[in-house]
């Protein structure tokens, strides 16, 4: 008995279709969300996330129309993150059909909000996703905004530490320097990150070789979060289970393609 | 018909679509009335064993569970609904345990593991009579939770291991329980909630 790694595939989704961009800019349409949230499924994923990037408020209002109608058809956990601002946009996903959201910069700009939505729906909600890069804060690391486009001058494992004693019941890691480059994760920042969270650590940002998968479990990650590479058809996800599973990680629903 | 017990916790949409996958007709209610005659009821649960306790209170859960299983009528608990079903849970308490509905004497405490929660698939060691594993013993099951009960209870016992055993399953003649999430864990869930449904 043993807890397997979780592969999960990211949908960035705005008015309703999923979009992947390198480094967050040039989005590519890549699918209708749900359609593709059920072959995800299908094909091995243990987690959905959809990541909302839609600036308008109609945008949102029809993810919440993608949530409801994925949560009908597809019985595994599913993350919704983006424009969360307040536990009463929480508790609408959590309506909807989301098991869990992701908040990062309303988090930033008001630490508390993480306590409020742990102590309203618990910290197992609670995905606190932190978009870091390579500085000269005090670990080398830091916590951007806007896509990674600004500096937050936050620290970011002094963050993770934060968020966790506030709540967080999960962190998200995403690397803004590999994230779209499909060159590897980053692995000295989530081994950083690793020694300060207590919590499930989710690695996200340039998974590209098969490899880049194992690389990121041995740095300590508990789950595997890519967009690209499953979008555009690079790896399924049977190939990186198959390839974890023959490199001794336990891993769910090993389906030979 | 199937009745799930709803005290205002966490996204009872996916359990009521994934119990009505089994064909039978499926209800999210509070009402003692309806939660009493139903042929299954699933006391769902998220969140902390405490606020679960409120809420059960609110809609006075424990004696719906009671008077159903003394007119042997089958419950099915998930996740801290399943916690709940033990006497004492020891999550957020300051010294005294807080009281649970009491079916199983037991204790729930924090797992004994450096990364909390125990968040995501594991198997289980399915006890060797399992009515709700059968078919599936050999698959995974998503968890998402920080504390256990660790002693055994009930007629049946399938057992899981984060850090150390915990009960993954009881199955205890008109009382059963899941730690982990049958409603989220793909096929293999879906075939557990089939299975629990075609033994009422």
């Amino acid at each position: 008995m043993t807890l397997s790694v979780r592969i999960i595939p990211c949908l960035d989704v705005t008015d309703g279709r999923v979009v992947k961009g390198v480094n967050f800019t040039n989005l590519v349409d890549a699918g209708d969300p749900v359609e593709m949230a059920s072959l995800y499924d299908i094909e091995g994923a243990d987690e959905l996330t959809f990541l909302d990037i839609s600036a308008s408020s109609s945008g949102r209002e029809t993810t919440l129309d993608i949530v409801r109608k994925t949560a009908e058809q597809v019985f595994i956990p599913l993350t919704v993150g983006g424009g969360i601002r307040s536990v009463s946009d929480v508790d609408k996903l959590l309506r909807a059909g989301a098991d869990k959201v992701s908040i990062n910069t309303s988090a930033i700009a008001r630490p508390d909000l993480i306590a409020e939505i742990a102590d309203r729906f618990g910290s197992q909600v609670l995905v606190l996703s932190v978009d870091a890069r390579r500085a000269r804060t005090e670990s080398g690391f830091e916590v951007t905004t806007h896509g990674g486009r600004e500096s937050s001058g936050i620290d970011a494992l002094s963050w993770v530490e934060k968020a966790c004693e506030l709540g967080a019941g999960e962190i998200l890691l995403n690397s803004m320097d590999a994230d779209g480059t499909r060159a590897g994760y980053d692995i000295g920042m989530i081994n950083a990150v690793r020694s300060v969270a207590k919590v499930p650590l989710i690695a996200s940002g340039g998974a590209g070789a098969l490899s880049d998968f194992a690389a990121a479990l041995d740095a300590g990650a508990d789950a595997l979060l890519a967009a690209s590479v499953f979008h555009f058809g690079t790896h399924r996800i049977g190939d990186v289970k198959a390839y974890l599973s023959k490199h001794n990680y336990s891993v769910r629903n090993v389906v030979a393609t | 018909m199937i009745a799930i017990l709803d005290y205002g916790s966490g996204n009872l949409r996916s359990a009521e679509r994934a119990f009505a996958t089994t064909g039978q007709e499926v209800v999210l209610t509070s009402d003692p009335a309806i939660a009493l005659e139903a042929d299954g009821l699933v006391v769902p649960g998220v969140g902390a064993f405490s606020s679960c306790m409120n809420g059960i209170n609110e809609v006075n859960g424990a004696s719906i569970v009671q008077e159903r299983l003394n007119k042997e009528r089958p419950v099915l608990g998930i996740c801290i609904g399943m916690q709940i079903m033990f006497s004492q849970g020891t999550e957020n308490s300051q010294g005294e345990p807080f009281k649970g509905i009491g079916i199983w004497n037991g204790v729930v405490d924090r797992l004994n593991a450096p990364i909390l929660p125990h968040m995501g698939w594991n198997t289980v060691e399915a006890h060797p009579n399992t009515v709700l594993l059968k078919g599936i013993e050999e698959e995974s099951f998503y968890f998402v939770h920080s504390y256990a009960a660790k002693s055994s209870v009930g007629k049946k016992q399938s057992w899981s291991f984060y850090g150390e055993k915990f009960l993954a399953v009881v199955e205890d003649g008109y009382v059963c329980s899941t730690q982990f999430h049958p409603e989220k864990s793909g096929t293999a869930g879906l075939k557990l909630i089939r299975n629990w449904v075609d033994s009422l």
